[in-house]
This record gives structure tokens, C-alpha cells and sequence, in this order.
């Protein structure tokens, strides 16, 4: 095992006195938001602003054969009623592809529908009043004709000859296919005592966030300049995205982007109504707010999953794992989401599928098709959640074939921890994962074989309890090969600016955004520990991209491997110019002087010699008084991407304990834990509440959530009370414990960990449920693991 | 999602409310608790002209017992039937019921006369009011009318209500010495609407149902006061007389299909919960065993 310790001899910056690294030090925005203080696009008001509504379809797919907007307009505090191809003069189409999707391909997408719907909740006429209540008034006075045409709704029939076509230009309905084969599969699966083969369906779900989506964008004639105020994970993204298609310079547009009410991937697209209302507010030439409802959210707001995915593995009586193969099928709906993709969680299937395992055969197919419901796209922990439910699902069955117990499968199969660097059977590469420590302290915690008997005790009694074991890899700290070497202009760099002010305070801009992971803290954290200063003194700002470097913002678990690398770095450099500046003033070397306590002292013995606002002040004031030559330099910048690995990949393993009430199919979690190694630790208990938060999100999908439409493409379910989302109620205790395997990258060491929760809790419940229901015979592969599927699996109804 | 505009009036008096109510008529609505109208009214599922807010009724409030009968009043929260010392001594069933309904925050403004008027087939109360054998108090222009609770609820979202009429309280006989309840509901995260659940009071002598009544909610367009609960008093429970039981409350039954559940699955719960209500208030669990097997 690593550890930081024995990552270097000497002491890093990071293990300086004082340090706040590897700390639970309280959020320094926790007091604002509680007092109410955060600043909420929601809550924004602006001179002359107005709020934009948007008729949306009712059909899944309909011509639009002609829009009235004669008597909307005439009702009060209606500023202006705008369809699609009135604002595609002002706005220009897009196509949501990457060339290193090799074949992907969409359609143009508008901000608002041209011609034709294809979707139920696409936009089809904005209605602009001054308030939201007035637009939503005239919206149900829009009269739409619309001529419904067949809507393309079941994933399984959407390449089938026979099935209409959703863009006639495209040729078929097919989006994106990749093939993988690596090995010698066949051969393995000839050569295996058994063979196993399931297939696992996953339901659409979504994020939803607390704080819906919410835009103001503010076009300012006078400066020829947009401001956009917007609840973003991505400000830098948004940016170049509004002023290519509104026609403006990059440096035409600002992106504002302060408190935001949840993302978890939601927010890190760019959304036709979101388009929409940045052209609105050029054409109309005044502040146009826009905040999604619960209802239109629902319809609107990215949808992730929606999977089957056969799946077939091979395993010898001794219980090795001889091979893989998948094939996967995802429906999207009906364009490519706009700019990151919509083949991306498929890919990510493929390259996940038997991560964590030696076997070096692998095969997988997968197919991403149009549909006529809401668009697919990144959503927490994207691909992961299928890859580990598939792969940790199909080694329980081989497990169960051979009569092996889950743990030990997975002992003799997981990569060695001595076994780095690897390469994945799907080519990805890693630096350096702890599969089996992570699996011995998750053992210990959950206390397995006492677990096991207590379960063995309670099915004597009737009463069915089971254990679920899944081990998964997670994708951090992204570089360029994510997005930017298909060609879309997102940033995988970040940039940190820290300065030193007069009275010896510290001001740290940064590129990465805060969601509510606590960016803001642990680059307080990072930048407190290597200058010397206490956090107090470090004020950090987020989210414009007039005042903070350039940068990919926070998505992919990214922000503290990479805006945090950033921010260290520039400190580092902070912190010697200081001491310079210090050593002449003090007429000592840079080398004999430190910073501790805001203060500079004597490396040796630590005696205060100057403080650092003293210092401040003959810098900014007196600087006469310095010695001849020294021009003081109290800021820095530095910004990181990675280069060696393209991505920091994570691993762990998380179990579940739950009963199953066979007599009405309902499923009471009991206990979850979780084992993870993001590399060091910033902050653990933001690292624990990430993990837990994934956790609960996984355990919705495994459970509860899920998009209901029916046959016509009908989503016949968005609303709070018949879209379950997990509440506190049902979730179990969740024991979060790590490993830490810094990555040798960068010198903080830090993976991330906000995906990794989601990425294995969904596999562990189903594995759970089966091992519960395995006295009775029966294997469900499909989530949510609703009563209905449980007790039909059951026979039962 | 915003409610369309409305008229609004806050109502001084019992009284009061009948003058706005027999003026406006059908285009109003009573606001109680807000916690059924609002949602609906913001979805614009309705979009009531008028809007008579009885919020302020005080004489509508709370619980008093007197001569062997419990009156509620209407406007009585549900935060408060959980906190009743009357409620808890006199209307047990009650008072374990109210636990399920919602979360604290609607329970703290959510009313019974709401409820019961709103007359959701998958609430609670109304299961409640025909187990415990209330009798629901109307007031309209013409005086007061009592309506059983057995004929009050007609359908979804239906009641005996006339439009002019308001809910004013309701009353239950006072549950007698050494009765026994039984309240369970099968919902998929606390505080949600039951797929199904059984609201039960019984009384219990040597071993056998003296009186059994059997609340059923979720399972049709109202609440079913069963009539299957007859087959087992009297008698010396076996698993065969349970299943006879289970068999005429599957004749009963008329269940409706919504996201939750299918009527078969609503059917079979209801079954399981009728085994488990009778194992438990007979202390027999060997009849549910016998049925789960
Ligand atoms: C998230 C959520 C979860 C919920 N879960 C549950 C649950 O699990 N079980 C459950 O039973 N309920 C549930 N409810 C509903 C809640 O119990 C409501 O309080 C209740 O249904 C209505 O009571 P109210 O006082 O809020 O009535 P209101 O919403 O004010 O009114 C409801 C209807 O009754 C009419 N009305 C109200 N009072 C009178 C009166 N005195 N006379 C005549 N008509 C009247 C109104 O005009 C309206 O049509 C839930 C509500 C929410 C928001």
C-alpha cells in the first residue's frame, strides 16, 4: 500500500505545521448560506427584467403546422410571444457532436422547435411578461396546431426498418455504435466450467435538483456585451458556447456564477431554453430571467441511464474470471445533448465493464439510439452505475454457479495491489488502485462473517436478508481526452490566482466552481496551508469569468485534483515571493525564513520575525523603503492539467444489508458502507458527506427513481410525488472508510470522490436483494427494484 | 407554475363562510390547510375563482369529549390529533394513523375537515372514519346535516358534500374499554400515499373478534368499510376461515391502477394486510404464516 508518507521523504508543503490538509474544518460559505445570504440566480432581480415562460409540447413528436400568438399577445404584462424561427435570427443552431466519437452523429437542434416537436416538453414558443405568473396566463392562450406524427419510444424497435425515423437526414435512428474486442473471448468462454448470462435493465432517472435551473441573461446594447447569470457547473463553457451561437466574441460574454442549488451533472450542459433566453434578452435588449419549474425540470432537465445491457461471463471452478461480454443498448432521445453528448455514458460502459478484475478478455458492443422522450445525457457518476452493476452482477452469478462466496470471487480476481501501473482490458490505464486493501477493511468494517451467520440465523426464522458486495473503478480528474480532443472548447485546465493584500489577507481566484461539494473550502484549505495564513484570512472567489483564470469549472470529480493542484502551485509561488521580499527586507536568505501564522519566522527555531501585514504594508505603501532593485510580486498564478494519465482513475468497493419482505416485495435498507481511495484527503468529512450523497443518489436508482412513459412517449410521472427521489426516511446508516493511494501526478496527491458514491451503490443493493431472494430461487437484474418488480419476480402476483 | 388568479376572502365566522359560499357556489373553493388545494391550484389542476380561506375560524378547532362522543373539529390539524391526549385515549386508531399522514411540515398545517373533504381514496382518515364509525357534520344554508361516515365519501375526490356546504367537525363514539386496533400501510417512502393500508378496530373476547371493523384505503375509487371482516367474527380463526375471509374481501375489492401499483398487486397486498391485521390483534401468528407460506 502507498501512503502519503511514503510518497517522498522530504516534507511537503502540505505537511506543514498548521496544515489544514486532511482536516474537517468547517466550510467557510456555511454560515452565508445559513443565514440565508447565498446568492441564488433564483433569487435575482434586475432594473426592467423580465420573465420568459415556455409553451412546451404536449406531443412526443408533431409537426408544427402553425402557432397563434395574436390573443397571448394581448394580455397584460406580455412583453413579447417569440417562436423558433422568429429567434433563429438571432441564435443559431447546434449538433451535439465530438469527433472522437468515432460515427456519432444528431441533428441541428433549435433553440426553440422549428417546424417540429420531438419531445413532450420541448419548447415552442417562448411567451416574455413582466412577471412569471403573467407569461404563464398567456401561454395557455398560444394556440399551437400541431399534427401528431408516430413518436419512436421503445429503444429495443427504434433501429427496426419498420420504425419511423426521427431525422430523415440521419438515414436511421441509430446515433452511436462501439465495438471493443480485446483478448481472446470465445476461446475463454470454450475453456470456462460455466458460462453465465443475464440481462440487466436500467431505469431512466434524473438529478434533481433542489434549486431548479435558473438563467438571467442581461444584454447590454450600450456595451455590446452579455452578461449571463447562471446556476452552471461549467462558466468558461457557457461562455464560448453563447457567443458562438449568438454571433458574439468570446470576450462579448460574461458568465456570472455564484451560488447554485445542486448540480450533480445536470448543470454542466448547455439547454435549448437556456439558449433561448440568452437571444431573448439580445433581442429584446433587456434582463431575461428564466427558472425551470418542477414540472418543465422534469421534462426537461437531462435524464441519464435508460440501459439494457445483456452481459455474459465465464468463470472456472477454481473461480477465475475467464472473460467478459457485454452489449448495451441506450436510448437518448432525439438529439445528441449539446456540447458534451450524448454517447458518453455508453462509452464510458464500455471502457468500465471488468475494470476492477486480471481477466484480460473482453468483448462489448453498444448501440446509443434516438427516441422521441427527453434527452440523455452526463448525470452523476455517468456510465459507471451500469458498467458496476453489470460487472458486479454478472461475477455474483458466477459466484452463486460455482458456489463460491462473493468475497472470495472477488479476492481471486481483483487486481493485485502490487500489479501498477495496468492497463484495463478496455485500454484504460492505471496508476495505482488498492482493490484488495479496500475489500479487507470493508470485510472488517462490516463485520462479514458475523453478518453471514446473523443472516443464516434469520432465514431459519423466514425472514430473508442479504448481503451485497460491488467493486467499482471511478474516472476522475479528466484531462483533455474527455472533451477537448473531440473538439469541444471545455477547458480540462484550471487556473488559480492568489494574492497577498495589504493587511496581509488573502485573495484566491479560481476556475473551479462551487455546487455545494465545498470547492471554496478545500482551496481555502490548500491555499491556508502552504503560505502559513489561517484559513479566515482566505477569501475565495468562484464563477465569472471576468474575474477568475480560465478553466474547466467542477464536473467529472475534477475540481480539488485539478483546481486544487492549481491552486497549490500558485501558492507555492505566492509563498517564495513573500519570502524574498522578506530575506531582503529582513536581510536574511529566503531559505532561513518561513511562514507560519501569518507570520514570518525563522525556519530553525521559529521565532517571529516579521508579520505578514507589517510586511504588506511596507510593500504596498513604503515600498521607498525596500532595498534598491526589489520590485515585490504578492501575486501568482499557475494553472494544471494533467499530462501523464488521462484520467486519475479511483476505486473501492461498497456493500449493502437489507431485508426483503417477500410477502409485499418491499425492500428495507439496513446498513451501506463504503471503502474508497481518492488519494489524499482534503477535508474528510467533505469527502465522507460526497461519498454518503452519491451514495443516496445511487440508492434512488436503485430503488425508487425512475422516468415513467408510456407508449406514446407520455412522461406520465414528472412531478415530486410520483418521481420517488430517496428521502432520509428510507436511507440506511452509511460507514464510509478509505485507502489512500495518492497519485504520484501531482504534488497534492488528490483523486476525486463525488462520483464514486453513485458509481457502485445501485450493484451492491441488486446483488443484495438476489442473495436475500436466493433460498426462493429468484434473480432480478432490473432497477428500480420496485414492489411490483419484486413481488411479479416472485411469482407473487 | 403558478396558480391562475383568484379572489380571495378570509372568512370571519362560520357564518360567514356559508354567505360567501352560498354567493359564489361552485366557482369557490374553501381553503383549509392549503396542503391538497395549493399543489393542485399551482399545477392548475383547478383554477377556483374564489378563494374562502376558513384558516381563521377558531370555533372550528380542536378536539373535545363529552358523553361517550369525540368531537373533532374540522379546521383541527393533523400535527394536533398526534399531539391529542383525548385522541390518544379515546381514538388510539386515530392517533396512529395521523403518523402516516405526510411529513411534519403539512401535518403542522394540513386539516381533518380537509382531508376527509378532499376525500383522496388513498388517505388515511377517511379509512379511519368508517373503521372508528363516525358520523361527518355538515352546515350549509339550511342548517346542519349529519352524514355517516359509511355514506359520506361517493368516489375519487368525491363526497356527500353539497357545494354550499361546509365540513364543520366530526364525531366518533368513544372507543370502548379493551378494544384493539390495527393501523399498517404499505407506501414506498414514509409520508407518501399508501399503495394500500387497513385502518382496523376490534374487539376482541376469548380468543375471537367480538366486533371487527376493517378500514381498507387505496384499494377502489373511496375508502371500503369490508364487508368480508363479518366471516371471522364469532368464530374460532383457522387459516381456512382466513382464507374464506381473504377470498369475499377479493370480491370486495376494486382496485385502480396508477404508478405505484397494478390492482393485482393491490389485491394481494390487501390480502396481506388483512392476514397480518387478524394475526396480530388475535396475537396468533401462526395464521400468517399460514398465509405468507
Ligand atoms: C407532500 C404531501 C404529502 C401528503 N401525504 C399525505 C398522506 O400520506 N396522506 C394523506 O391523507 N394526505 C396527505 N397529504 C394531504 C394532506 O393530508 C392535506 O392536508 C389534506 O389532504 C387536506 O387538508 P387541508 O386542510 O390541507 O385542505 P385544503 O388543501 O385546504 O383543502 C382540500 C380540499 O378540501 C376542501 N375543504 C377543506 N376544508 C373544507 C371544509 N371544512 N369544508 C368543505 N370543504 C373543505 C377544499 O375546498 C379543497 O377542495 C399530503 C400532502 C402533501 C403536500
Amino acid at each position: 500500500m502507498t501512503s502519503a508518507q511514503e510518497k517522498s521523504e522530504t516534507l511537503s508543503a502540505l505537511d506543514r505545521p498548521n496544515s489544514y490538509i486532511g482536516k474537517t474544518v468547517p466550510r467557510p460559505n456555511l454560515d452565508r448560506l445559513m443565514q440565508g445570504r447565498g446568492l441564488y440566480v433564483s433569487d435575482m432581480e434586475l432594473p426592467r427584467m423580465a420573465h420568459v415562460v415556455f409553451l412546451r409540447s404536449p406531443h412526443a413528436h408533431a409537426k408544427i403546422n402553425g402557432i397563434d400568438t395574436s390573443v397571448a399577445k394581448q394580455m397584460p404584462g406580455v412583453i413579447a410571444v417569440v417562436s423558433g424561427s422568429e429567434l433563429s435570427t438571432v441564435i443559431t443552431p447546434w449538433v451535439g457532436v465530438l469527433s472522437h466519437l468515432k460515427g456519432l452523429k444528431s441533428a441541428p437542434q433549435s433553440a426553440i422547435a422549428v417546424d417540429r416537436v420531438c419531445w413532450q416538453g420541448e419548447a415552442v414558443a417562448a411567451v416574455v411578461a413582466s412577471s412569471r405568473a403573467q407569461a404563464e396566463d398567456a401561454a395557455e392562450l398560444v394556440l399551437v396546431d400541431y399534427e401528431e406524427l408516430d413518436a419512436v419510444t421503445d429503444m429495443r424497435t427504434a433501429l427496426d426498418p419498420t420504425t419511423a425515423l426521427i431525422h430523415a437526414s440521419l438515414g436511421d435512428n441509430l446515433a452511436f455504435e462501439r465495438n471493443h474486442d480485446a483478448g481472446a473471448v470465445d476461446q475463454a468462454f470454450a475453456e470456462s466450467d460455466e458460462v453465465v448470462e443475464a440481462e440487466f435493465v436500467f431505469g431512466r432517472h434524473t438529478g434533481v435538483t433542489l434549486e431548479p435551473r435558473a438563467v438571467v441573461a442581461d444584454w447590454n446594447a450600450a456595451e455590446a456585451r452579455l452578461t449571463i447569470y447562471q446556476g452552471t457547473q461549467a462558466p468558461h463553457m457557457v461562455q464560448n458556447i453563447a457567443a458562438l451561437h449568438l454571433g458574439l466574441k468570446e470576450s462579448q460574454v460574461r458568465v456570472v456564477c455564484k451560488d447554485v442549488g445542486g448540480s450533480f451533472g445536470i448543470k454542466v450542459h448547455i439547454y435549448a431554453d437556456e439558449m433561448a433566453t440568452y437571444a431573448l434578452s439580445k433581442l429584446l435588449r433587456r434582463p431575461v430571467k428564466f427558472v425551470a419549474d418542477r414540472v418543465e425540470s422534469f421534462n426537461t432537465d437531462i435524464h441519464a441511464r435508460d440501459h439494457r445491457c445483456k452481459g455474459k461471463i465465464g468463470v472456472k471452478r477454481d473461480g477465475t474470471i475467464t472473460a467478459f461480454e457485454i452489449d448495451d443498448l441506450t436510448g437518448i432521445g432525439p438529439y445528441s445533448m449539446y456540447p458534451r453528448t450524448s454517447a458518453i455514458e455508453a462509452n464510458q460502459v464500455v471502457n468500465l465493464v471488468g475494470g476492477p478484475y486480471v481477466t484480460r478478455n473482453y468483448r462489448a458492443r453498444a448501440r446509443v439510439v434516438f427516441q422521441n422522450k427527453n434527452v440523455m445525457c452526463q448525470y452523476r457518476a455517468v456510465g459507471h452505475p451500469i458498467a458496476c452493476s453489470v460487472t458486479e452482477g454478472l461475477v455474483d452469478l458466477a459466484a452463486m454457479k460455482i458456489g463460491m462466496d462473493p468475497i472470495e470471487i472477488r479476492r481471486r480476481n481483483l487486481i493485485a495491489d502490487d500489479a501498477y501501473p495496468c492497463a484495463s482490458p478496455s485500454g484504460l490505464r492505471f496508476e495505482q488502485l488498492s482493490h484488495h486493501a479496500a475489500l479487507a477493511k470493508l470485510v472488517k468494517m462490516m463485520d462479514y462473517d458475523a453478518l453471514r451467520a446473523e443472516q443464516a440465523a434469520l432465514r431459519a426464522k423466514n425472514i430473508h436478508r442479504g448481503i451485497g458486495i460491488a467493486s467499482f473503478i471511478e474516472v476522475t480528474n479528466p484531462s483533455a481526452a474527455f472533451y477537448g480532443v473531440g473538439g469541444a472548447k471545455i477547458s480540462s485546465q484550471d487556473g488559480v490566482a492568489v494574492r497577498l493584500d495589504a493587511q496581509g489577507s488573502v485573495i484566491c481566484q479560481t476556475s473551479i466552481t462551487e455546487q455545494g461539494q465545498g470547492s471554496e473550502s478545500l482551496t481555502a484549505q490548500i491555499v491556508g496551508s502552504v503560505l502559513g495564513v489561517s484559513m479566515d484570512r482566505v477569501r475565495v472567489i468562484l464563477g465569472d469569468t471576468d474575474n477568475t483564470p480560465y478553466g474547466g469549472g467542477t464536473w467529472a470529480s475534477r475540481g480539488a485534483g485539478i483546481g486544487g493542484e492549481a491552486a497549490l502551485q500558485a501558492t507555492k509561488v505566492l509563498r517564495k515571493n513573500i519570502l524574498d521580499v522578506a530575506a531582503a527586507v529582513l536581510q536574511s536568505t529566503p531559505g532561513e525564513l518561513d511562514i507560519v501564522n501569518n507570520g514570518v519566522v525563522n525556519a530553525i527555531d521559529g521565532t517571529p520575525r516579521i508579520d505578514l501585514s507589517e510586511l504588506a504594508r511596507i510593500v504596498y505603501f513604503r515600498p521607498d523603503t525596500l532595498p534598491p532593485g526589489i520590485q515585490a510580486e504578492f501575486m501568482a498564478t499557475r494553472h494544471f492539467v494533467p499530462r501523464e494519465y488521462p484520467f486519475a482513475f479511483t476505486n473501492g468497493v461498497q456493500a449493502s444489508w437489507l431485508e426483503v419482505d417477500t410477502d409485499t416485495g418491499f425492500v428495507k435498507l439496513l446498513k451501506h458502507w463504503v471503502v474508497e481511495d481518492c488519494g489524499t484527503i482534503i477535508n474528510p468529512q467533505l469527502v465522507d458527506e460526497q461519498i454518503r450523497g452519491g451514495v443516496v443518489q445511487g440508492l434512488g436508482a436503485a430503488l425508487f427513481e425512475k422516468c415513467v412513459y408510456d407508449e406514446r412517449g407520455q412522461l406520465t410521472n414528472a412531478n415530486m410525488a410520483d418521481y420517488l427521489v430517496p428521502m432520509s426516511g428510507e436511507m440506511p446508516d452509511i460507514d464510509v472508510g478509505h485507502v489512500v493511494s495518492p497519485t504520484l501526478e501531482t504534488e497534492l496527491g488528490a483523486k476525486g470522490a463525488g462520483e464514486a458514491g453513485t458509481a457502485g451503490a445501485a450493484a451492491a443493493v441488486t446483488n443484495a436483494v438476489n442473495d436475500a431472494l436466493r433460498p426462493l430461487g429468484t434473480i432480478i437484474t432490473e432497477i428500480p427494484l420496485t414492489p411490483q418488480v419484486i413481488l411479479t419476480a416472485l411469482g407473487r402476483i | 407554475m403558478k396558480a391562475s388568479a383568484f379572489a380571495y376572502a378570509r372568512a370571519t365566522s362560520v357564518t360567514n363562510a356559508l354567505e360567501l359560499l352560498t354567493a359564489h357556489g361552485e366557482r369557490a373553493k374553501v381553503l383549509s390547510g392549503g396542503q391538497s388545494l395549493l399543489p393542485a391550484m399551482n399545477l392548475r389542476l383547478v383554477a377556483p375563482e374564489f378563494i374562502i380561506d376558513i384558516g381563521e375560524l377558531a370555533e372550528l378547532r380542536g378536539v373535545v369529549v363529552r358523553e361517550g362522543v369525540l368531537t373533532i373539529g374540522a379546521l383541527t390539524r393533523h400535527a394536533d390529533l398526534l399531539k391529542s391526549p383525548e385522541i390518544a385515549t379515546h381514538a388510539p386508531l386515530l392517533a396512529d394513523a395521523v403518523a402516516h399522514v405526510a411529513h411534519p411540515a403539512i401535518r403542522t398545517r394540513g386539516t381533518i375537515g380537509g382531508s376527509l373533504a378532499h376525500a383522496d381514496p388513498a388517505s388515511e382518515l377517511p379509512a379511519c372514519m368508517l373503521a372508528l364509525g363516525a358520523t361527518i357534520i355538515a352546515r350549509g344554508p339550511n342548517g346542519e346535516r349529519r352524514i355517516a361516515a359509511s355514506e359520506f365519501f361517493v368516489g375519487i375526490y368525491e363526497t356527500a358534500l353539497k357545494p354550499e356546504e361546509l365540513l364543520v367537525a366530526v364525531e366518533l363514539p368513544v372507543s370502548p374499554k379493551n378494544s384493539t386496533h390495527f393501523f399498517h400501510e404499505f407506501a414506498r417512502r414514509h409520508g407518501d400515499y399508501a399503495i394500500v393500508g387497513l385502518a382496523a378496530q376490534a374487539f376482541v373476547r376469548d380468543g375471537r373478534f367480538a366486533n371487527l371493523r376493517l378500514g381498507f384505503f387505496a384499494v377502489g375509487d373511496r375508502p371500503l368499510l369490508a364487508k368480508s371482516a363479518g366471516k371471522l367474527v364469532d368464530v374460532v380463526i383457522t387459516s381456512a376461515v382466513l382464507a374464506e375471509a381473504s377470498s369475499a374481501l377479493n370480491d370486495e375489492l376494486d382496485p385502480l391502477e396508477d404508478q405505484q401499483a397494478t390492482p393485482a398487486m393491490r389485491r394481494h397486498l390487501a390480502k396481506v394486510l388483512l392476514a397480518r391485521c387478524v394475526s396480530s390483534l388475535l396475537d396468533r401468528p401462526d395464521l400468517y404464516a399460514g398465509v405468507s407460506a
